[in-house]
């Protein structure tokens, strides 16, 4: 088999594989908008500084997804492995 | 489909490499000229804005903007520190624009690691500036927080800030570019002008404004961690 081919296809899987890190994120975010929306259940006057401190914590547990995504863009558009066929 | 930087026109020689203009720098510029333009025109304006119950829309809009503003960094770092919030607004209008510069057709300067990172390193240096100025030895001893051993987690914890600042903007909007992209070139041609817009709307409207929100009152929480004792 042509290697070339082979590191190609094996990136693919690869950078499909690497996208699995936003599971993680998507329940943890869900988790956090459901808590959001019961503390302003229990509190309807906080509603401005629970949504932001919502908006903030999501951001940070988006980071991880962020770096699944990364490694999946550098796999697909700008491989690393390519030059060591 | 080529998603990556471009390189637009020659610049000069560096050794054996060629520096070019790209695409980031280009739409670096044409932002830059839009606020400065912009920031002209309300400093002209504003001579003429009056202490008044109701003011003019001009007034009232770039009020709101000026006053929320203050507000935020008020409300996130303290009396003391709020006069960053100009630095903070010059930062959070530039990164709204420039994840906004999608609609127009450009590559957005912010889907360039350089860009990102160069802004979370001025976060990075403003932490720590601001950190050891107004706390001194206090600002050192945080790092022995709950022990000596932390000492090594507790740096390279600082390190890795402007990295996951970058890139969680960096990341977003090259994902955004990415996808719609790759819609582009699957879409037959009649069918671009209008599938797309919901997709612009959440990618480079909501996404984009939400990731200039966060990026800059993570860099108000951050500065205040380090730079605001917890006594006061």
């Amino acid at each position: 088999m042509d290697p070339k081919a082979f590191v190609l296809g094996m990136s693919a899987l690869g950078a499909g594989l690497a996208v699995c890190a936003v599971m993680g994120a998507g329940a943890g975010q869900g988790y956090a908008a459901g808590k959001a929306a019961e503390a302003v259940g229990r509190q309807p006057e906080g509603r401005g500084v629970i949504m932001s401190t919502m908006l903030i914590g999501m951001a940070v547990a988006e980071t991880t997804a962020i770096y699944g995504l990364l490694i999946s863009i550098i796999l697909l558009f700008a491989n690393p492995l390519l030059g060591q066929v | 489909m080529n998603f990556s930087n471009r390189n637009l026109w020659p610049l000069f020689r560096f050794g054996d490499e060629t520096i070019y203009i790209t695409d980031t720098m280009r739409g670096t510029w044409i932002i830059m000229a839009v606020l400065i333009v912009l920031a002209v025109i309300v400093r002209l304006k504003a001579r003429r804005f009056v202490e008044s119950p109701a003011p003019n829309s001009f007034q009232n809009l770039v009020e709101l903007m000026v006053e929320s503003m203050d507000q935020m960094a008020k409300s996130n770092m303290g009396q003391e520190l709020a006069p960053l919030g100009a630095y903070f607004f010059g930062v959070f209008a530039f990164i709204l624009i420039s994840n906004y510069a999608g609609l127009f057709g450009f590559r957005p300067p912010t889907a360039d690691l350089a860009t990102t990172l160069s802004f979370a390193l001025n976060t990075f240096f403003l932490i720590h500036f601001l950190g050891i100025s107004r706390r001194g030895g206090k600002y050192f001893k945080d790092y022995l927080h709950p022990n000596v051993i932390f000492l090594p987690i507790n740096i390279i914890g600082e390190i890795a800030r402007p990295i996951s600042l970058s890139f969680r903007l960096f990341g977003n909007i090259l994902g955004g570019v990415i996808i719609l992209g790759m819609l582009y070139a699957a879409l037959p041609v009649l069918l671009r002008f209008i599938l797309p817009d919901a997709l612009h709307f959440y990618f480079d409207m909501f996404a984009g404004s939400l990731q200039a929100f966060i990026f800059t009152v993570l860099s108000m929480t951050f500065i205040r961690e380090k730079a605001v004792s917890e006594e006061e």
